[in-house]
């Protein structure tokens, strides 16, 4: 496509209010808030990624001589890591949630805008600590961090990275207590509870699982590194400690941080078919309880992460129960996204192609939850491949798709540009494929016996390691090509104008960019959400 | 004025109180220990901390939503607390 | 909150009623945090006096009963006055509040000073795992004791901020910018103030009075 040079608009909305470095680093608008989160985000990303590179390079041969075992520990947690804290946890909530959240509910910026730009510090801190960890050798624990390897035995950075983590969470906490507060108490005269778009429901959702989840992290990690700062027992068996008790404490927060990882994605997703298919969601008040029925059980199930872990079975039990709980709104929530197509007047535009990825890769990825939230099976494909691949489905699959898709979604209004519609079809294709590619020989492997964390294994299961790999320079291909376009879509693609996607929604009433201060008039609602004319 | 002095003397007698709910549960500790002192300590810390929330933190002018976030940690910390007890009290061998 | 903000910057709230309350829910969505935050050592302490009551109870008879009582009196009647400040300035009495948030952070630095002379005294009687430690009794006892310490050491944490923030209302104050109608600081460390203060309601049972 060639660049169109249009001629330059006087102004581009918050994006022009102040083009110095101070200007960007002092703000306290939401919406460059998100972008420089957008930023960090991003490098963080291409170092996780970079991990990941290795790893599947490594993984092409049986016999792991590529790198050291220790070498390969240190890449996986790097991996897990960076991606869980560093990318996955803020990449909804804090690029998108920034951005859009205030500007959906008709907001002027957020509640607490000085806290909101602190966030990104504290954020930058912890990422930086994260980073020296990295740097002066790495972890050797797994992003897990299980008690009494990293509290005794580790000899790599885990205090380091334990601190770095530490912080980062607290950037999470000051994050969700402003969406918090910024969806009670902002919203537009006339916007109720039931008008809210689904995106919102799914931040505010998020918001209290950040809230109420990450604080136990913090405690965790601190008594983890108090452990391995003075030996004083309580982690360790010897001293009458109990192991298991860090597992109890981390999953009361990695679990629901699995939500926090995908229920913004299923937000990101209501919007994308709704405005896709120009219909308004179908089960509109069911899709907003399933968001908030998900985020509460998910604090009711950490412990099916612990089935094999000599935890009692009798608590196995209770835990696989309500673990099968949590397929109920999903899979409410799948099912209505369908509905919703259902004689639609469908366009398929890229963010709906990444809307109908996440529900393809979602599904298959919930599926396989109910394979390992099964009490016995999950003796078998505990600790297996299986596992990668089935939570890779959830938060890749789901979370980074819905993530895509909505950034070339609201990318129109955080650029005042279009992208290049042709390649960004052709990137969201590759992405799907790259990705099934790479992560369903990953469920047959773990089904066949291959444990995670190894990179030494049988000849046998050369043939799927290989093809999984080279389903991930595919994926590569496919979140490299967006990259390149949307950076020069930023600066010479087509103006967008406010709304290009027809969508309803506050956001797209305001120009694209829209101005530091969101809105002219404080927008008054008076109609549902989706409020599609009939088809 | 006269409210205010009013609200004073309420806070006074909520102090007054605290400290009656102090000498009982310290005074308590001298006695032959047994199932119940635990309970009780804890009914008489969580009578105290009803007494800090509803008077010293205004819980009791508050709107219905500030009382529900009062609630909530309280709410999470049950399900940690009641979740992990599933196992341990369940448990066939000891920690 | 209330410093001049640069007109590029304007307010995202419409009145100061609106503002109120979402400072109000921010603090007590901080709080619930908080609770969590704690709630995972208070997780640790059931778990381990399960198992172990006879150490635990053994590790509560080696804390200073007087000390820890003392210092919830103090702590309550901190609360006291920081309430009473809070009721000063609601209906203007500037000096009132001066007063009493002065008593307050008085007793809380009182209060830290009790804790700390505990701490000594138990480094010299060795019990402090992890530094120095070589108590007789029950191994697990060492896990009592250092959950007392993490548990007392995060709480004063928490007291030291408090009294920061207490010097920080206490120069408000003596610059005029706190009145009747904008008291949502003294608001707002009093529940965190109150809050902290909680904390140690339940800290003192659980650490002080175990029965044997």
């Amino acid at each position: 496509m060639p660049p169109l040079n249009p001629p330059a608009p006087p102004s581009r909305g918050y994006l022009s209010d102040g083009t110095t470095v101070a200007s960007w680093l002092c703000t306290r608008d939401h919406k460059r808030i998100a972008l420089l989160y957008l930023f960090t985000i991003t490098f963080f990303f291409l170092i996780g990624a970079s991990a990941a590179a290795l790893m599947r390079w490594e993984l092409t041969r049986p016999n792991g001589d590529l790198m050291t075992s220790d070498t390969y520990n240190r890449l996986f947690t790097l991996h897990g890591v960076v991606m869980v804290w560093f990318f996955l946890i803020p990449s909804i909530p804090a690029v998108l949630g920034n951005f859009v959240l205030p500007l959906a509910i008709g907001a002027r910026d957020v509640a607490f805008p000085r806290l909101n730009l602190a966030s990104w510090y504290i954020f930058v801190c912890g990422g930086l600590i994260a980073l020296y960890a990295i740097v002066v050798g790495g972890v050797d624990t797994g992003w897990t961090f299980y008690t009494p390897y990293s509290s005794t035995y580790s000899n790599s950075n885990v205090m380091v990275m334990a601190t770095g983590i530490f912080v980062a969470g607290f950037s999470s906490i000051a994050t969700g207590l402003n969406f918090i507060v910024t969806v009670h108490k902002l919203r537009a005269p006339g916007l109720t509870w039931f008008r809210l778009p689904l995106f919102v429901w799914a931040i505010y959702a998020t918001s209290i699982i950040l809230v109420l989840a990450t604080p136990v992290l913090a405690i965790t990690l601190a008594l983890m590194a108090l452990e391995r700062g003075f030996g004083v027992g309580i982690f360790d068996p010897k001293l009458g400690g109990d192991p298991l008790l860090f597992q109890h404490l981390f999953w009361f927060y990695s679990h629901p941080a699995v939500y926090i990882m995908i229920l913004p994605g299923m937000g990101v997703v209501s919007e994308l078919v709704s405005c896709f298919s120009r219909k308004k969601i179908f089960g509109y008040k069911v899709m907003a309880f399933s968001i908030l029925s998900i985020a509460g059980l998910g604090f009711l199930v950490w412990g099916h992460h612990m089935f094999v872990s000599s935890q009692s079975v009798y608590a196995g039990v209770v835990f696989s129960l309500l673990s099968f709980l949590v397929s109920v709104p999903s899979a409410i929530k799948v099912f209505n996204w369908i509905a919703t197509l259902h004689r639609g007047s469908i366009t398929f535009g890229t963010p709906l192609l990444y809307a109908l990825g996440f529900l393809a890769l979602f599904t298959i990825g919930g599926l396989t939850g109910i394979f390992l939230a099964t009490l016995a099976v999950d003796v078998h494909l505990h600790d297996t491949y299986f596992v990668i691949a089935h939570f890779h489905y959830i938060m890749v699959g789901g979370g980074v798709m819905a993530y895509m898709g909505g950034i070339h979604y609201w990318w129109p209004k955080i650029s005042g540009r279009m992208f290049p519609e042709g390649w960004a079809r052709f990137s969201a294709v590759t992405i799907f494929v790259g990705f099934n590619l790479t992560f369903f020989p990953q469920f047959l492997l773990g089904y066949l016996g291959m444990p995670r964390r190894y990179h030494i294994y049988p000849a046998e299961f050369q043939t799927l390691n290989v093809i999984s790999s080279a389903g991930a320079a595919v994926l590569a291909v496919g979140y490299l090509v967006p990259l390149c376009y949307l950076t020069w879509s930023f600066f010479h693609g087509k103006d967008a104008g406010p709304n290009p996607w027809n969508a309803t929604g506050l956001e797209w009433q305001t120009p694209s960019p829209p101005p530091s201060h969101n809105f002219e008039q404080t927008p008054v609602v008076t109609r549902p959400p989706y409020d599609y004319p009939p088809l | 004025m006269k409210a205010n002095a009013s609200q004073w003397a309420q806070l006074l007698v909520v102090y007054g109180a605290l400290m009656g709910l102090l000498a009982l549960t310290a005074g308590a500790s001298f006695l032959p220990g047994g199932w119940w002192s635990t309970p009780v300590a804890l009914a008489i810390a969580t009578a105290k901390a009803f007494l800090i929330f509803y008077f010293f933190m205004r819980l009791r002018g508050q709107s219905g939503l500030v009382r529900i976030f009062a609630v909530a940690g309280f709410f999470w910390l049950a399900i940690l607390l009641v979740l992990t007890s599933a196992d341990y009290l369940t448990r066939l061998w000891a920690v | 909150m209330t410093s001049a903000e640069p007109a590029s910057a304007p307010s995202p709230y419409s009145d100061a009623a609106q503002r109120d309350v979402a400072n109000h829910l921010g603090m007590w969505t901080l709080i619930a945090t908080e609770i969590l935050f704690f709630g995972g050592l208070f997780l640790a302490y059931c778990v381990y006096r399960g198992a172990y009551p006879a150490a635990f109870s053994a590790g509560s008879h080696r804390l200073d009963f007087w000390s820890g009582t003392v210092n919830t009196a103090v702590l309550l009647t901190s609360s006291l006055f920081m309430a009473l400040g809070d009721a000063m300035i609601r209906v203007g009495r500037r000096r009132g509040l001066q007063v009493c948030v002065t008593l307050t952070a008085g007793l809380g630095v009182l209060f830290l000073a009790i804790k700390f002379s505990e701490y000594r005294e138990m480094y010299a009687e060795h019990l402090v795992p992890g530094i120095r430690y070589g108590a007789a009794g029950p191994p697990q006892m060492q896990l009592f004791l250092f959950l007392y310490f993490v548990m007392t050491a995060l709480h004063a944490v928490h007291m030291l901020v408090g009294i920061g923030l207490l010097g920080w209302l206490l120069t408000l104050n003596r610059r005029g910018r706190l009145s009747r109608d904008r008291r949502a600081p003294v608001s707002m460390v009093g529940l965190y103030w109150h809050f902290v203060d909680c904390v140690w309601v339940f800290l003192y049972p659980l650490l002080y009075l175990i029965p044997r």
